[in-house]
């Protein structure tokens, strides 16, 4: 089909518009005309392919994006910060999914294209199809609808048996173009299985670097399949979007300290308990937390996943605005993993109205803690974990920190003694200057709120 | 289309991507991993294309299917991008 100039021209300024968005979205201050800006293009690029003549079934097209973009768009409207990771997910699944369907379409037709291009369709179809099944289970761990990690005896042997017999019917679909109606059935069958079979033996930790690869993926598999439909805003909007998507699976692999084979191919475990730790867990009370805060010059706050899911943060910035009256100098200082997915913690922060350039990362705060009277942390474990630092012996050893036991004093808000996602023992609990607060990060940052306005 | 300017097209679009991202702050990183899939939702104007070239009933569901998914891809990919970026302020504002 030979397309109008118009509509060539309005793909194309979409194209432009999704680069100039993205390229928004990549500063905190421009980041959300950059979103509006890759809308305007996703709009005009949909009410272009409207207008090309000869196009069958306008109806149904219609139709089916009413359907998928109201329902999406109201479950958007809906979702909860604190479950973000998991609807990004399936957003990405779905898109993945519509890659692969298109490929579909593509090879039913049957009509004679390069083996190149044959080549494209099938990597495309494959990798759309892991993604979308791979993306759904990534969904349904998340949520909690799935709880347990599913290993299969030989789990490993069985995905690259999976792998090979997906790549196999592929190279079969290539050679013996145009494919049997069976021939793309068992593909599309096999590659959908696989993307199951991969994830699921996957923990929730992991997930946010399986939720970042698969994104990458369904970024290559729409522009692959833009190669096969010859549509340049399709490739150039899949490839940018494969590229930044492995970069940014590369920056959270590095930050979780676990390589992306690891991740995909060997359950985290607890390879013995590490060196012995000496000392004990020192208690204080919410009263003498408020007090050293008060009294403070500078106060670093740590707040991890368990703050969120205590719904602290709003308490956590009702009592960091008193500290500030009060002439303590307050920042945040978030690890890149903190939260279910890099960044996610900001997103939580920013919802209870913490102003962004109060809250630093990792490489910007570290040189701080020396100075910082208090380093206060809340519902954040491992990240905190010196032995990452020093113990040759522990799973976390390697990880990036967060220095937080270099400042003079350390208080852990924390709900009891237990260890964090790696099951580590955090040696920074035992340390002489640290101080455990036990209980609920909500109630417990409102007592050290009414504490703090008792003193004035 | 010429196969070997696609090939440039690739080259140049992944080096985009790879060159905007790498700047990128920590903080951004979950508005972009969602911004991004927002922008492959673009999808659904090849979902587009092949429900309105689909000839037979079976081609015609998978294209409704693909154009639905593409649809949601994109619609929920926006809105909860703007949604997050939405509240990010500085302390002045």
């Amino acid at each position: 089909m030979t397309m109008p100039l118009y509509v060539q021209s309005a793909w194309f300024l979409g194209a432009a518009l999704f680069i100039f968005g993205l390229k928004g979205m990549s500063s905190p201050a421009s980041a959300r005309k950059g979103i509006i800006i890759a809308g305007y293009g996703m709009l005009i690029a949909i009410a272009a392919t409207f207008l090309i003549p000869g196009l069958q079934n306008i109806g149904l097209m219609a139709l089916a994006l009413v359907i998928g973009g109201a329902a999406a768009w109201i479950s958007g409207q809906k979702v909860k910060m604190t479950d973000m990771p998991q609807m990004v997910a399936i957003y990405n699944g779905m898109g993945g999914g519509a890659a692969a369907a298109i490929a579909a379409i593509e090879f039913a037709k049957g009509d004679a294209h390069s083996t190149a291009t044959t080549i494209l369709a099938v990597i495309g179809a494959l990798i759309g199809a892991i993604s979308f099944t791979g993306s759904c289970v990534a969904w349904a761990k998340l949520q909690g609808v799935l709880k347990k990690a599913h290993r299969l005896p030989a789990q490993n042997a069985v995905n690259v048996i999976l792998a090979l017999v997906a790549i196999a019917l592929g190279a079969v679909m290539v050679i013996m173009a145009p494919a049997k109606p069976e021939l793309i059935f068992a593909f599309f069958a096999v590659a959908l299985i696989l993307g199951l079979i991969v994830t699921l033996p996957i923990g929730g930790a992991d997930m946010p670097v399986v939720i970042s690869l698969f994104n990458a993926f369904t970024g290559l598999a729409v522009g692959f399949e833009g190669y096969v439909l010859g549509n340049p805003a399709l490739i150039i909007a899949g490839i940018v979007v494969g590229a930044a998507g492995t970069l940014l699976t590369q920056l959270m692999a590095k930050a979780m300290n676990r390589p992306i084979s690891n991740i995909l191919f060997t359950p985290m475990v607890a390879s013995g308990p590490g060196e012995a730790i000496s000392g004990s867990m020192k208690e204080l009370s919410a009263l003498e937390a408020a007090a050293m805060m008060r009294y403070a010059s500078k106060v670093i706050i740590v707040p991890g996943y368990g703050m969120a899911v205590a719904h602290a943060q709003h308490k956590v910035w009702e009592m960091t605005s008193i500290l500030e009256e009060a002439g303590v100098e307050v920042k945040f200082a978030i690890h890149p993993v903190a939260g279910r997915m890099p960044g996610h913690m900001n997103v939580l922060l920013a919802e209870a109205g913490v102003p962004y350039d109060k809250i630093f990362d990792l490489e910007e705060i570290n040189g701080e803690f020396g100075q910082a009277d208090v380093a206060l942390i809340i519902g954040a474990n491992d990240v905190v974990n010196p032995s990452a630092r020093t113990d040759k012996a522990s799973p976390i050893y390697g990880m990036p920190i967060l220095n937080a036991d270099m400042a003079q004093n350390v208080i852990v808000i924390k709900r009891g003694k237990g260890t964090g996602y790696s099951g580590v023992e955090n040696a920074l609990f035992y340390t002489d200057n640290c101080r455990m607060l036990y209980g609920d990060a909500q109630p417990m940052a409102g007592e050290i709120i009414q504490h703090l306005k008792a003193m004035g | 289309m010429d196969g070997l300017l696609t090939l440039y097209i690739f080259m140049l679009a992944a080096f985009t991507g790879y060159e905007i991202i790498a700047k990128v702050p920590v903080i951004l990183h979950t508005p972009l991993m969602s911004g991004s899939n927002f922008i492959h939702g673009v999808v659904v104007v090849g979902a587009m294309l092949m429900l309105g070239t689909a000839d037979t009933p079976v081609q015609q569901a998978i294209g409704f299917f693909a154009v639905a998914l593409g649809a949601a891809n994109a619609a929920g990919g926006y809105v909860v991008t703007e949604r997050m970026l939405a509240m990010f302020k500085k302390k002045e504002d």
